[in-house]
């Protein structure tokens, strides 16, 4: 269970890096930096 | 370090975008290519960093993907690294819960029987709403949208929905049933949180749903010292949560607030940063709360 900490540490840093060469924060930043209608309860 | 002030901090740099309030807008820079850990409204006029619900949604509803490595994988990190301590400290959103529930009303505990079922009910939210629906039920243009930001988050209406429709008349002629809907929850939420401690947390939050998975192995834990532990329970007593100690200090629905550290009268409880790999922080066997109980 101790060891699972390790594991799951590099296992995250990988998908951050996975997503990070599929360009998945452009989703993320076009996203974030326009007004979510939808999440303020309008659209 | 005081929680409450930490709680503070995090609040207001997770919010430090002055310019905003006053004129209505959102942040667009590039800190927003990053999520904050916790639940704060990406389109808040104050915010700086994303909303981690809402960009996993918005990266899974999407044309191009259907699932999202980078969101999961910072959402790991988080939970890896703190656990659910990034509720009971970083999170703005449990901060204003701490803050209602410190108004003098009478306080309940709702029974075992109702609240165990209504504590499964982030999970469903967390599986349904914010993974399979936008997963699976697209628009005709191969889309979705954020589901549980669109029917549930209280926060997006508390921070991004009321400030926005006050400040633009063009979004206050877009007003609708899903705002009343949404503000109507919010008043729920609120009000609950009055009554119950850490409401929209125990019952509703699928962030902290997915944080409560990380809790037994993440870095930062609760160690109980079986030396020291007289097994009084006045930590299981004093815990907010209703967390099931001492014999399980690291339990998913711990938020690390430190209300048992605060009981224990042999100061048998720490809160730690555990880089071992060996197994230093056992967690005691349950005979020990019963023998003493």
């Amino acid at each position: 269970m101790n060891k699972a900490k390790y594991f799951f540490l590099i296992l995250s840093l990988a998908l951050i890096g996975l997503g990070l060469t599929r360009n998945e924060q452009l989703t993320v930043l076009r996203k974030a930096i326009r007004i979510c209608l939808e999440c303020i309860g309008i659209g | 370090m005081k929680r409450g002030i930490v709680q503070s901090i995090a609040t207001l740099v997770a919010n430090s975008y002055l310019p905003g309030f006053w004129k209505g807008t959102i942040y667009s820079g590039k800190i927003k290519y990053l999520c904050f850990p916790g639940l704060n409204c990406y389109s808040c006029p104050g915010a700086l960093g994303s909303c981690p619900l809402g960009s996993l949604q918005a990266v899974i509803g999407s044309l191009k993907y259907s699932v999202s490595f980078y969101v999961l994988g910072l959402l790991s990190f988080f939970g890896t690294t703190l656990g659910r301590l990034i509720c009971g400290w970083l999170c703005p959103f449990g901060f204003l819960q701490d803050l209602l529930h410190k108004i003098k009303t009478k306080k309940v505990n709702l029974p075992r029987s109702i609240d165990r079922p209504l504590r499964t009910l982030k999970y469903f939210l967390l599986l349904f709403f914010v993974l399979f629906f936008p997963m699976f039920l697209n628009n005709q243009y191969g889309t979705a949208p954020p589901y549980f930001c669109q029917w549930i988050c209280p926060a997006g209406t508390l921070e991004g929905g009321i400030p926005l429709v006050l400040y633009h008349a063009s979004l206050r002629d877009m007003v609708g049933f899903l705002f009343g809907w949404k503000l109507f929850l919010l008043l729920v939420i609120l009000t609950g949180a009055l009554f119950i401690y850490r409401f929209f947390c125990k019952y509703l939050c699928p962030l902290g749903a997915f944080y409560g998975f990380f809790n037994r192995i993440s870095f930062v834990r609760l160690h109980v010292d079986p030396h020291q532990c007289t097994g009084c329970n006045q930590c299981a007593k004093s815990c907010p949560m209703q967390v099931p100690l001492p014999s399980q200090p690291n339990h998913h629905e711990c938020i690390r607030c430190g209300a048992c550290q605060k009981s224990c009268p042999g100061q048998a409880i720490s809160l730690q940063w555990n880089w071992n790999c060996r197994n230093e922080t056992k967690e005691l066997p349950r005979e020990t709360v019963s023998k003493e109980a």
